[in-house]
Parts: C-alpha cells; structure tokens; sequence
C-alpha cells in the first residue's frame, strides 16, 4: 500500500506532496523534513529503499529532485521504485519536454 | 497501482496549471490558462527564489490573507474562486492551513461549471478526510453528478468516491455505483469498480451482495476495469482464499495472456506486458496456492513461464521476478520451481547491484522459512551482507538471521542485533528508552544466570557512548529508571543488575540536576545494609558512594556510611570505608582520582613500579630480601615440604590480573588498582630476568602498557592463525571437510574470519549440518557394538586374544573416538607389576578397567551400558579376591607386607590413581587413591589398622587449602575400625583457585591410652581436576566466540612427535583433553575444569612449531593448561 507520494528538492522544500492516508498538517511537514534528511543522507551506492519509522522509503533521484515513495511492508519495493520512473516518464510524455525544465527548475 | 499514478496525476494539472496538459485522463481537460498560470506561476517562481524557512513563511502567510479576503467576498465569482483554490492546495501542500477555503471548495464542487467542479473536488479530496464533518455536505453533490448525463460529471464523482467518502452514506451511493458496472463505457466501469474497492476496504458488509458482479468485472472485456477488479480480490483472498479457489484458472487464464503479451501495447512499460498487473496476479496465485497441492498444480505451468519471460535484464522484471518467487515458495512446491526459484534468488543476492542485492536478501528471508539449506549455499554473502556499509543492507541482513536463531547461534546473532543497535542508535531516539528499558527487564529477568559478558558490555555502551547529547541522555535516562527502581522498599534485585545500578550511578547520577545526591547516597546506603546484598555487589556500591562523594562537598550519609562500617566485620568494607574516609579528608586529591565521565579514558599506568626502584635499592641495601615473585614462592614453599622440585618454574597465574587491570574503574576493584598491579610488573621483572624460559612467557606488559592488542594489529607470523579454526569448523556446515582444509589455505585472512562467523551463525542449520562427524561417531559406535557382542561371548580363556584383537581392531578409529590407549595399556603395566597374585586374572582385571573407559567414550549407548554391566558382573566373579581382600589373607600378609587395600569394584571401574601410601605409624597405615571420576576428583583415603585391637573413633580432618574445595565436609569419623582391617572414606575434592600444583594437608586423629595424631599431605595437581569436554564442532566453534579470555603460544615439536596428529594424542592422553576434530594442520580440543568451566584449545603446526591458542572463561585456566602442555610436549 502507499501512504505518501512525494517530490522534495535537494533544499529540503517540498514540490508536491500527496498523501492517501490523513496526515495532520503539522506533522506532514515534520515528516517531509525527515524523510528528505534521510534520503540526502544516502550515496549513490547504497540501496534506494529505506527503512522510516513503520514504513519504507523507494526513493530516487532525479537531478536535485527526489521523488520518495512511503510505503507500507506488504508493497514490493523494485516494484514502486520502477513506479516512480513510470509516473516520471508519464509527465514527461503529458507535458512534451516542458516538463524536464520545470523539474530542473523545481 | 495504476490508479495512484492516476490519481497523482490528476492533481498535476492543477498544480502546474500554466501548462497546456493536451488530453487530461478522464477527459476534464487542463484547467484555464490566463489567470491561473499567473497567479500560480508566480507564487511557486516566487517561493522557488526565496532562500530561508522564514521568508517563505512570511510570503505563505501574505498569500493566505489575500486569499482569504478573496474567497470570502461576496462579489467573488466561481473563475476567481477556481483560481483561488489552485493556490490554497499549493499553499496547504506547503504545509501552511488553509481551513477557511474547505467550504468554498465544496461549494467550488456543487455549483461550478465542469472545469470549475473539477478543481473543487480535486480540492476537496485534497484537504479533507474520511471522517471530516463537511463531506458530509458533498454527498448530495455526488449523487446528482452520479446521475449526470454527462460522463465527465460521472467520472468525477467516482473519482472523489473512490477517494474519499464517508462510511455511514455509502448506501445513498451504493446502487448508483453498481449500476455503473454496466455502463457501456470502460473508463466508467472502471472508476466504479474501483468506488467499490474503496467501499470494500471501509465497509465490507455492505458490499457483499455484489460479490458476483465483481466476478463479471475479472471477466470483463477491458484490461483496465479487470485490473481493477484485482485490487477488491486480493484483499478479498487475503481474508478468505477458500472461498475463490474456483477462479484459480480465471487468475492463471489472465497472468497467461498478459505474459504472453495479448494486452494492447498501452499496457507495456519498457516493453514488460502490465508488470504491475503480473505482481498483482502472483501475489493472488501465491495467496490461493498457499497450502493446496491441487490449486497449487494449476499454476506451476505459468509461473514456469513468468519466470522465463522475466528474463530480460531490467528492474521491473527483477520486481516480477520477487514475486514470483514469493510464491512459488508460499504455494504447494514443487521441487523444478524451486531449484529455478533458488537460482534467481542466488543471482540477486550475488549482484552488485544493491537494489538487487536488498531484493535477493529480502527473498532469503522469506524462503529461509521454508528451506533453511538456502541460507546456508549463500552463507558468505550473507556475512558480507552483514558488514555492509550500507546500514539497510545489513537489517535486512538481520531479520534474515532473525528467521534463522536457534538455540544454538542465538547468542551470536543477539549480539550481532546489539551491535547494529549500537550503530544505529543516532536515528532513533526513542529506542534510548526502549533500550534501557530491555536491559532493565533483561537483568531483572534474567538476573544472575545471564552471561557475565552482558552486563560489561552493557556498561560499556553507557560509558563509551556514541556521539554527543545524546549520550548523556542515554545516561540520564538509565540513572532515572534506576532510582525509580530503588524506590521500591525491599525490591529484590539480582546481584547483577544491582552492581550495574550502582556503576551507572555512581558515573552518572550528577547528570540529573533534579535528584539531590543526598538522596541517592542514602538509598545506596540502605542498600548496603540489606541482607540479600552480597560482599561483591557491596563492592559495587561502596565504589559508586566514593565516586558520589567525590562530587559533593560535604555529606551526612558519606560522614555516616564511614562510622559504620570502620567498624564493619568484613575486612573489605572496612577497608572501603578507610578508603573513603581518608579521601574525603582531601577532596581536591579525590576529585583528580575520580574525575567525571573518564571511564574510558586511557590509564597511564606506570606498570613496571619504576617509581618504587629507590625505595626497593634502599631496603636492599639495609639487607631485605629479594621480592620473590607469588610463584616463586609456591613453588619454594612445595620444595620445602618434599623433597626436591625438579620441575620447571611454573607459570604464575597472577598474570589473570591484568585483564581485570585493564578495565581498571568499570570494576570496584579500580579503587585498589595499585596494589593488584602491583604484583603484576614483579612478575614482569622476573620475567625479564629470567631469560631462561622467555618462550613460554606470555608478554602482557611493556614499555607503552598493556601488549597483546598491539601485538594482534602487527600481525605477527608466529601468532597462530586467528582465524583457522573458524575454517575448520566451517568446512564442517557444507562441503566435505577434506576438500575444505584445500581452500582455506587459499583464503584470506578476512574470509576466514567471515567462515568462522558463518561457522557459528548456520549452527544447526539445514539437515546436512555436521554430517561428517556425525557420520564418524555412528560408524565408532556400530563398530563398537559388534565387538561388545563379541565380548559377551568371550570365556576368559579367550581373554588375552580379545585384548589383543580389540586394540588392533580400535586401533583405525583412534582418530575418530578419543580412546586413550596408551593410557590403558599404561595402567595395564602397573597393574601387572602390582596384582602378581592371580596371573589368569590380570588381563581380566585391565579389560575391565578399560572397557568401561573405551564406552565412555564413545558415546553412551543404553544398549551399550547394558552390556558393559554384563561384563563386569562376569568379571567382578573371578576378580572379587583381588579386589576385596579376605581379611584373612591380610593376616598373612600383614607381617611381611604392608597391607595394600584396593577399591571397591564400583570405583575399580573408574579411572584411578594407583594405591600409594600416604603415611604410617606403629598402629596405623594411611592409604591414597585418587579417582577421577566425572563431576569431582574423588580421594579415596584407606585407613589401615595394623595394631590387633580394634581402634575406636578415628577422626580424619582435611584442613582448609586455599586452592581446594572439599564437598560437604572436610572430616569423617570412623566409629571403629577392627584390628587389621581397612576402613576408607572418600572426599569430593574441586579445585577453586587455579595453581598447577597444591597442597591439601590432613590429619588423622584417634583415641588409644594417648591422643595420638598422624598427619599427612597429599599433593594434588591441576590435571586432577581437568575432564575431557566432548562437543560437536558447531558446538565448539560457539563457545570459541563466546569465551574472552585468550593465550597463545608456540611450542617447538621435537622430531618424534612430527605430526599434528601426534602431538593432540600426546595432549589427549596426559591432559585428558578431548579431541574434537583435526583437518588438515588443524585441530580442536577441549576440556573442562571441574566443575564446568570449560577451556578450548585450537592447534595448529606449522614449520616445526605446534601453534596453541586457548581461550576459556576463566583466565587463569589457560595459562595452567598451556603451562601442562608444555610439559607434556618437552617430556615426551
């Protein structure tokens, strides 16, 4: 199941949050912070999911942008971590190129 | 999952509004562009440039009132209101409430045009949630746009069904949405049957009635409204797979065609046909098949053939390629899935890529359950896995050794668990009170019988910390649930945990500025005086008071504690208080000795006493005598009572010290250090000028301090392979170990050290685990059961040949069963020399001391015993003369011989010493034997009365020895002993403090016209109390982690005893050590002080040089026994 979508800069500002779960507003910010420290934490070389609080993170890179993923444990992690590029791909097709710019300029 | 992108996507739009979206999903179209793009453009490009929190605050906040005052006017229309919600949802996005816009966006939803409802429900969906009490205002909305003509309308009212809708007005809906299930349109299916899902997670019951329709929707022509129909059957298999094993092949039909790739090519991504869609199939498969051989075999062909489709090298197909393994593991197996299965997970956990690699160990984890053989193919990586930098990998790599504990290796992989624990302890805060908590409950639980190790290590953690704050909070917390604990009047705690109490507090309770030291002072205070408390814990305490008491200025309770116990019947606390006393006299001394938080700091030690040299020249020169080292002395002291020693200097034992030396103030005895050193660096001058035996020193002290770290980073050749015996008992868990002892010698050192770990985490692993030496022992026993047969049988006139039959037929296994021939024929000869009274009986007389031992060893077999027992009551017939001699024989003999008595047969059968004669005088004689029996050295003291009347109340008192203990007491009273008759009494002997050599001394004591007193000495050495200690390899391969304390030595062979082999029987037969196993240059051994402390002995030739390394809990052991082998290895 997915709790959380997310599109965080390497600044730690938030581009786009969705959640399927409610989240208090306060907390969703709290959360967006930790999350972005604990994907920025990571090299290139370590595995692209990561273990927060009761769910995993699929994170992946793209430019200064991340797209992070919460996740609860019944979902396959290779799975959403293609997901992303899928939903990344499907923008870039909706949008024509436009879309590789605005993420860049995000 | 393709709803999600779905849905995400329809947020995008909204968001990113300046742009031209060409065809929107659900065919709503993009928002407008004119006023929109401007408003919303300008605020992200506005955010975007601004660089800190606060600004971007300030600006959200600007934003907010201007919007608030917009949507609030009357006079705004539905456009503005449109425009105004794109920018609430980016602002509540941010994180920043925007509350008073929920209702406008409701309102946004029932009155706006198509594209403004659009953007209210999209709002509405974003800022509200199931239970919020305004969506109960949208009902009445979505009911119209349900009934629309419009299929927009309708799709969006699904949409917002499906996203969120509240539980208690699902039946207001409920027949509107599955009306749609036949709406002509797909897109319209589909958002209903996924309305329904959503309807089906919050409200089950509700939708039961529709269950068959659902059936329609799998079948239904449209790839999309079936895959939606996927989500409401996994979850419905989830709760119930009985109940939808008749559309097992409906599922497999589908998971054919899409593998086949009969889905319209929409459906593809990097050309893998609906990869999400296979996931979704497999885990339904695996759900159905779980346990049902019959439902199980409709789905072997596919998965077959998605394994084989899944080929292709790309990250999608390794995610199909998980869950197909997932499930051919979770369904009925069959044994060709499996080997494909295991493949694939062996290709994942060898790649180098870490994705693959985290995907490989998380598909062990799950198929360990199944087939533990897996773990152990893939040990290696499994160990690498462990010491990954990535902190990830290596939970993942935990949980995995979670699945896999057993009793055997639970120790090592706990303490693998604390380790990472320790690591990772900077992320979680919240496990600093968790963590105290488990080793509160641990200690108390647990209390004295948890391993010494746990409560050191405990300490440690607490003192060495991890990185700044917080530590100290970590301490502080510890501290605080210690004095929450004492609290309680009267609570029993083990001894343990009350000395790590009094540790912590004593380090650390004036971290908590709120408690009174004071307060803590008499709560150990009242401790000390309660009973439970032992002298030892009492240590702790005292200890922990001095370094409290160094922190505050002046103090009633410390002034009190002193008073009373100066006066204290314990020598030690008087001493403490002493201690105490004259440091609080000068405080500004005391707080240097006992400084804050420095547990860990490095000790300057000036470990030779170089500082005592002037004083030492002094005395000499006013003619004091030489400082004799401890052994030094025994050892005169020995030569003072016998005769001559001819033996070499022993190796003092003393030296045990250093290791508690070293962690000088986590223990009470840090107060004392000096003096316990202090012996220590004598030792060392002895050494140093004894140049006669610098081989067999082990060197602890030099220059820079304490050696042997130092000595390991250097890498020294002669040092014994750390790492061989891992290897060797690697070797045991998979191949063969013949073939192992090859390769290990091509290994690195650091894939030796990940083979001795892998040793001890597969511990009792798999079903081949140990087959080679269990296969050995059950060959020694089978062989050994014919041959007692054969025993059986034999009349005593067939003695002699049988003897020698059985040596040469036992004479092949002699590698495999620890016999000690040598050892019996040994005992043989002095037997022969001795019991010259009945010839024909003599091979009787050995067989039936040896037999016995010979089963011993080799594994104790209840049939075996029987038949032991057989024998001997055959043999006890002839043999009961010798044994139990008549008294009138002793008559006869008494005159011209000394009586020499002889055991009785139950102890006959025992190892023994021979009878030795202890002392004598006119009346009495006193006579020695000593057995060794398993659990204790038993003495067997003969008293002969050699006088011709009867002696009454003869009294036989051992007196106490400081290296011995005797069980129960250390007298017996002879009511009488008759005139020339033996009576005997035996003693339990342990040895409780380590020495190569001792003496226990006695007396015997009777009354006759005077109080006549005989006394005597009997000689006891440390092999007396050593037993040989069988395990299996894994066994022994655990204890070697688990044991601290280690000495290494490397001992010249001398030609005769060239081989490895040869050298361990010289070990096995004069140190009664046991013989685990030897491969290759290698070979384990261990043995066992009485009562249970065991010590383990790895060996290993090389050039010449037998290389030693013992380790065993106690650390005086091993220095005794390396001393033992030395001996053993130079005499023979």
């Amino acid at each position: 199941m997915i709790k959380f979508f997310l599109m965080v800069n390497k600044q730690g500002q938030t581009r786009l949050s969705r959640y399927y779960e409610h989240v208090e507003i306060n907390k969703r910010t709290m959360l967006e912070a930790e999350v972005i420290k604990n994907c920025l934490s990571r090299s290139k070389d370590q595995c692209s999911f990561i273990e927060y609080k009761d769910f995993k993170l699929v994170y992946r890179q793209y430019a200064a942008l991340f797209v992070v993923v919460g996740i609860n444990e019944t979902e396959n992690e290779m799975a959403v971590y293609e997901l992303i590029h899928n939903f990344v791909e499907v923008l870039d097709k909706y949008f024509s190129r436009v879309v590789s710019e605005t993420l860049t300029l995000l | 999952m393709s709803d999600v992108v779905e849905q995400t996507l329809s947020v995008l739009p909204g968001l990113l509004g300046q742009h031209d979206p060409g065809a929107g999903p659900g065919g709503a179209g993009g928002p407008g562009r004119v006023s929109a793009t401007s408003r919303l453009g300008s605020l992200i490009r506005s955010i975007t440039a601004l660089t800190s929190k606060h600004e971007e605050e300030k600006l959200i906040q600007q934003e907010l009132t201007s919007l608030k005052a917009t949507v609030s006017a009357p006079t705004t229309t539905l456009r503005l209101m449109k425009e105004c919600m794109v920018r609430l949802i980016y602002c509540e996005m941010l994180g920043y409430e925007s509350s008073f816009g929920y209702i406008h966006a409701i309102k946004l939803a029932q009155q706006g045009n198509l594209l403004e409802k659009r953007v209210g429900y999209l709002a509405v969906s974003l800022f509200l949630h199931e239970n919020h009490e305004l969506l109960l205002l949208l009902v009445n909305t979505v009911v119209k746009d349900l009934q629309s003509t419009n299929l927009v309308e309708v799709c969006m009212a699904l949409t917002i069904v499906s996203q969120i809708f509240p539980r208690e007005m699902i039946p207001a809906v409920l027949p509107l949405i599955e009306d749609k299930l036949q709406h002509s349109k797909e897109i319209i299916r589909r958002k209903a049957v996924q309305a329904l899902y959503k309807f089906y997670l919050i409200a089950p019951n509700q939708v039961q009635h529709i269950h068959d329709k659902f059936r329609k929707a799998l079948c239904d022509r449209d790839a999309g409204v079936m895959a939606a129909s996927l989500h409401i059957y996994l979850q419905m298999i989830k709760e119930n797979s009985s109940g939808y094993k008749d559309l097992t092949g409906s599922f497999v039909t589908i998971l054919k065609q899409v593998v086949g790739g009969k889905l319209p090519i929409d459906f593809n991504y990097h050309s893998v046909p609906a990869p999400w869609l296979q996931i979704q199939l497999l885990r339904i498969l695996g759900l159905l098949g779980k346990d049902d051989p019959r439902t199980s075999e409709l789905m072997y062909d596919v998965l077959d053939e998605s394994l084989r489709r899944a080929e292709i090298n790309h990250n999608i197909t390794y995610a199909i390629l998980f869950e197909c393994v997932h499930t051919i593991y979770t369904i009925h197996p069959k044994s060709e899935l499996l080997e494909k299965a295991a493949k694939c997970i062996g290709k994942f956990v060898l790649s180098p890529k870490i994705n693959l690699k985290y995907l490989g160990l998380k598909a062990l984890t799950y198929v360990i359950q199944q087939d533990p053989n897996l773990a152990l193919q893939h040990q290696m990586t499994i160990i690498e896995c462990l010491d990954h930098p990535d902190p990830i990998i290596k939970r993942e790599t935990l949980e995995l050794l979670y699945r896999i504990t057993n009793g055997q290796n639970v120790i090592v992989i706990v303490q693998k668990m604390l380790d990472y624990l320790k690591e990772s302890k900077e992320e979680y805060t919240i496990i600093n009170l968790w963590f105290i908590q488990t080793m509160n409950s641990v200690f108390s639980v647990g209390g004295d019988v948890v391993h010494p190790d746990i409560p050191n290590n405990f300490l440690r953690l607490l003192a060495e910390g991890f990185d700044g704050k917080e530590d100290d909070q970590l301490r502080k917390y510890a501290v605080q649930s210690y004095l929450a604990l004492l609290e309680e009047e009267d609570a029993l705690y083990p001894q343990k945990f009350f000395q790590v109490m009094s540790w912590v507090l004593g380090e650390y309770s004036s971290l908590v500025t709120d408690v009174d030291p004071e307060v803590i002072l008499t709560k150990l205070h009242s401790l000390l005086k309660k009973t439970f408390v032992t002298s030892e814990t009492k240590a702790w305490i005292m200890a922990a008071v001095t370094k409290i008491a160094s922190c505050t200025s002046c103090s009633k309770t410390v002034d009190k504690l002193i008073q009373e116990f100066s006066n204290s019947l314990d020598a030690y606390m008087r001493q403490y208080a002493f201690e105490l006393k004259h440091l609080c006299e000068d405080k500004a001394l005391m707080r240097n000795l006992l400084p804050f938080d420095a547990s860990c700091n490095d000790m300057v030690v000036d470990a030779s006493l170089s500082f005592l040299d002037g004083f030492v020249a002094e005395r000499l020169s006013h003619g004091a005598a030489p400082y004799k080292p401890h052994h030094q002395r025994q050892e005169e002291k020995l030569s003072q009572e016998k005769a001559l020693n001819f033996e070499p200097y022993g190796l003092s034992f003393a030296s045990s010290v250093s290791s508690s030396g070293v962690t000088g103030r986590q223990s009470p005895t840090g107060l004392s250090f000096g003096s316990d050193t202090s012996g220590n660096s004598a030792e060392t001058g002895h050494k140093e000028t004894n140049t006669l035996k610098l081989e067999g020193v082990r060197k602890l002290w030099g220059k820079e301090g304490y050696l042997p770290k130092k000595e390991n980073k250097a890498g020294n050749e002669n040092e014994p392979q750390t790492v061989s015996c891992g290897s060797l008992l690697a070797g045991q868990v998979g191949d063969p170990p013949a073939s192992q002892s090859d390769q290990v010698a091509s290994l690195s050192e650091e894939d030796k050290e990940k083979q001795q770990l892998a040793s001890t985490l597969f511990i009792g692993l798999g079903s081949n685990a140990g087959v080679s030496l269990m296969g050995k022992a059950d060959t020694a026993t089978q062989k050994f059961k014919r041959k007692s047969k054969i025993n059986e049988t034999q009349n005593s006139e067939e003695a002699s040949d049988f003897q020698n039959s059985a040596v040469s037929d036992f004479g092949p296994l002699l590698d495999t069963v620890p016999i000690n021939m040598d050892d019996c024929e040994g005992n043989t000869h002095t037997r022969l020399r001795k019991a010259s009274l009945c010839s024909s009986d003599i091979v009787e007389d050995s067989l039936a001391f040896e037999t016995p031992q010979l089963l011993k060893k080799s594994g104790l077999d209840d049939r075996l015993s029987d038949s032991r027992l057989s024998q001997l009551s055959l043999f006890a017939d002839s043999n009961i003369e010798i044994f139990q001699p008549s008294p009138s024989a002793q008559c006869e003999s008494a005159n011209k011989t000394p009586l020499v008595p002889s055991l009785p047969e139950e102890l006959e059968e025992l190892t023994h010493s021979e009878v030795v004669e202890l002392c004598q005088s006119d009346a009495l004689a006193l006579y020695l034997c000593k057995v060794w029996t398993d659990d204790s050295l038993l003495l067997t003291v003969f008293v002969s009365n050699k006088t011709t009347s009867a002696l009454n109340a003869v009294n036989l008192v051992f007196e106490e020895a400081e290296h011995f203990q005797i069980l129960e007491s250390p007298t017996y009273q002879f009511p009488v002993i008759e005139a020339q008759n033996v009576e005997r009494c035996q003693k339990c002997v342990w040895m409780n403090k380590i020495c190569t050599q001792g003496i226990l001394s006695g007396s015997v004591n009777y009354q006759s016209e005077m109080e006549t007193r005989l006394e005597f000495s009997i000689t006891l050495s440390l092999l007396d109390f050593i037993r040989p200690m069988e395990m299996t390899t894994e066994d022994f391969g655990r204890l070697w982690l688990s044991l601290s304390n280690d000495v290494k030595q490397n001992i010249k062979m001398s030609s005769s005893q060239g081989s490895l082999s040869a050298a361990l029987n010289t070990l096995q037969q004069k140190l009664k050590l046991c013989i685990i196993d030897i491969i290759g240059n290698e070979g384990i051994l261990a043995c066992q002080l009485l009562p249970s402390v065991p010590c383990l002995l790895h060996c290993r030739t090389h050039s010449g040089m037998l290389a030693l390394w013992f380790r065993s809990p106690c650390s005086a052991l091993p220095d005794g026994l390396l001393y033992q082998c030395q001996k053993v290895m130079e005499e023979s």
